[in-house]
């Protein structure tokens, strides 16, 4: 049932495992054999619809809840015997994030920071990094009760990153946000891989994972339908894992044609007006552009085609 | 468990809840000292533990100290922990702390202790508060045997007070609506303050003996019973020492200070093991209890 579509990601170390993690609330199978991997470094979307397990996923990863049966490992300690170690290096934001609403935004960090054994001096300095990187530095002082919704998603992400998780789970980091607030949010949550935060989020919000995420993972019903980086997950599922390049040219013959057809590992050009789409084994436009700079036609732009997450996601849908 | 606790102590202070107790037990004591004020004059014939009798004198309509304090120790009790739990649970802030590298035991440890002295402080203050002025009142300074006595009845009040906030919490772990878990609280507490006492207990009871066991097992009979050897030295217990009409026989003699505490000492670990149950099932409870995806 689940492919796994192993690209580049072979040699690179995997924090996130989990061995047939399954998970019954009164017989119900809400997680069906999971069989999940995150590398080091990335931002791996965990997309589905409501009730795909995406939450109970998360929650059996940090050891707040019990698996029926399989294992998760993080950062190599099991997560349901070890669940403190994991929680040390882990930071969640819940999907109903909640404050403490008579306490400040300050406050309400500097708690999360004593519970991490952080101390006041660095917390002080940590947290009005962090409270800067949300856009809320200048709600510190006031009381989380008089927080908007978007703010106090904001504060959650805060709240995520003041701890400096070397591995971040984000339930919908971006529910309630306004479009500048989504901005700002996934551009942070994107550079998280660069401080050493390994990010797992939850979404349904294609385009955002699309942005942000460099592999992902489908689940439908508890079940993992695919997992594999967005990349080859798209040449994998639309043109059997081949490259498509379009090309834009000012003008095309025939000649321009066999010309690009002997290059080795294209497989098919096609010519749709002024623009070409050759299927090729590899990433082949430095000799394409090559190809046809040498034909003296001026080549106007080339881009590899991009899949897009709603593709892979619709697709893997109407096969599950 | 520190940063728990001092989380919880300060948000118990700056509390309007807490600030209601503060005020609900300073009226308290003010009552009990007006009942002592006019009551005091008529009866003190002995010379005996005179201090002790700023407790337990009430006045011509206004009941005594003690009895305000053993109506409104449970009460404070199941205000301080109704809602510890259930309320961090549906604002989310529970989720968020669990997920924080701390042992679950340490969460609902950090609220009991911080429940804990929250009470002492109220207790000991209001029983400062009343010997202070009361000593103005009469000019009779306490004798080392009466400070002892108070002492250990204060301790009685601190732990009769933690069985309720133990109990109110084992309901919040339990209920995950708050008004459910109140009520219940509440309705544990009418059921052995009045009804078990007053009508249960006396139609089920074939004997004295029967009827005195039978009402014991309510933790307000306990503490009523406590506090009366305690501060009531002369007062031979119904039951405690010796039964029926002998009782009209005896001499009033006021007990040793050791004696009393005997008598008191099962109430006492009987208190002290029902607020250990509570604990120890909010506990295993607590620890079993899923965080669930909805």
């Amino acid at each position: 049932m689940c492919d796994l579509v192993d690209g580049e990601e072979m040699g690179r170390k995997i924090v996130v495992e989990t061995q047939d993690l399954t998970k019954r609330y009164d017989g119900v199978t809400v997680v069906e054999r999971l069989n999940l991997h995150v590398a080091e470094n990335e931002v791996f979307g965990l997309l589905g619809p409501n009730g795909a397990g995406k939450t109970t996923t998360i929650l059996m990863l940090l050891g707040l809840t019990e698996p029926a049966s399989g294992s998760a490992r993080v950062f190599g300690f099991d997560s349901t015997r070890e669940p403190l170690k994991v929680k040390r290096l882990a930071g969640y934001l819940s999907e109903k994030v909640g404050f403490y609403e008579n306490l400040t935004a300050r406050e309400n960090l500097k708690f999360i920071a004593r519970l991490n054994n952080i101390t006041d001096a660095e917390s002080h300095r940590l947290i009005e990094q962090v409270l800067q990187a949300v856009g809320i530095a200048d709600m510190a002082d006031v009381a989380v009760g008089k927080f908007s919704r978007g703010m106090k998603q904001r504060l959650g992400i805060a709240d995520v990153v003041v701890k400096k998780p070397k591995i971040a789970f984000l339930d919908e980091p971006t529910a309630g946000l306004d479009p500048e607030g989504i901005n700002q949010i996934l551009d942070l949550i994107a550079s998280l891989p660069q401080t050493g935060t390994t990010v797992v989020l939850s979404s349904h919000r294609l385009y955002e994972v699309q942005r942000v995420c460099h592999s992902i993972g489908i689940l439908s019903k508890g079940r993992l339908v695919v997992e594999g980086s967005l990349e080859s997950l798209g040449r994998e599922t639309f043109t059997e894992g081949r490259y498509r390049i379009e090309v834009e040219t000012a003008e095309t013959s025939p000649r321009l044609i066999e010309v690009i057809n002997k290059i080795g590992g294209v497989r098919k050009v096609e010519t749709k007006g002024n623009l070409l789409l050759i299927t090729t084994d590899s990433d082949l436009r430095a000799e394409i552009a090559k190809a046809i700079v040498q034909s003296d036609v001026p080549l106007i732009q080339m881009k590899v085609q991009e899949f897009s997450v709603d593709d892979i996601y619709m697709k893997y849908f109407h096969e599950g | 468990m520190i940063t728990i606790l001092r989380k919880e102590l300060a948000d118990y202070f700056t509390s309007v809840r807490c600030l209601i107790l503060f005020i609900l037990v300073l009226l308290a004591s003010a009552g009990g000292l007006y009942a002592a004020y006019q009551g005091i004059r008529g009866t003190v014939t002995e010379t005996e533990f005179v201090f002790l009798r700023l407790f337990i004198t009430s006045g011509e309509a206004i009941p005594s100290l003690i009895s305000f304090i053993a109506l409104f120790v449970p009460i404070i009790g199941i205000a301080l922990g109704f809602d510890a739990i259930n309320s961090e649970r549906s604002s989310g802030t529970l989720n968020r702390i669990l997920s924080q590298p701390v042992y679950r035991d340490n969460v609902i440890n950090g609220k009991f202790l911080a429940g804990m002295v929250t009470l002492s402080i109220m207790m000991a203050t209001t029983m400062l508060i009343v010997s202070g002025y009361g000593l103005r009142m009469i000019g009779v300074p306490p004798t080392a045997e009466e400070i002892m006595r108070l002492f250990i009845y204060l301790v009685f009040t601190i732990i009769y007070g933690a069985f309720w906030m133990g109990l109110a919490i084992l309901f919040s772990i339990l209920f995950r609506r708050i008004a459910v878990s109140l009520l219940s609280a509440i309705a544990v507490w009418l059921f052995f303050g009045f009804f078990w006492v007053n009508l249960i207990v006396p139609v089920i009871a074939k004997t004295t003996e029967a009827l005195l066991m039978l009402q014991r097992l309510s933790p307000g009979t306990l503490f009523g019973e406590a506090t009366t050897v305690l501060l009531l030295p002369v007062w031979r217990g119904a039951g405690l020492l010796t039964a029926g009409e002998e009782l009209s026989y005896m001499i009033p003699n006021p007990l040793s200070l050791t004696q009393s505490l005997l008598l008191v000492w099962p109430h006492l670990t009987t208190l002290i093991s029902l607020t250990a149950i509570c604990f120890g099932i909010s506990y295993v409870v607590f620890m079993r209890q899923e965080i669930r995806a909805t």
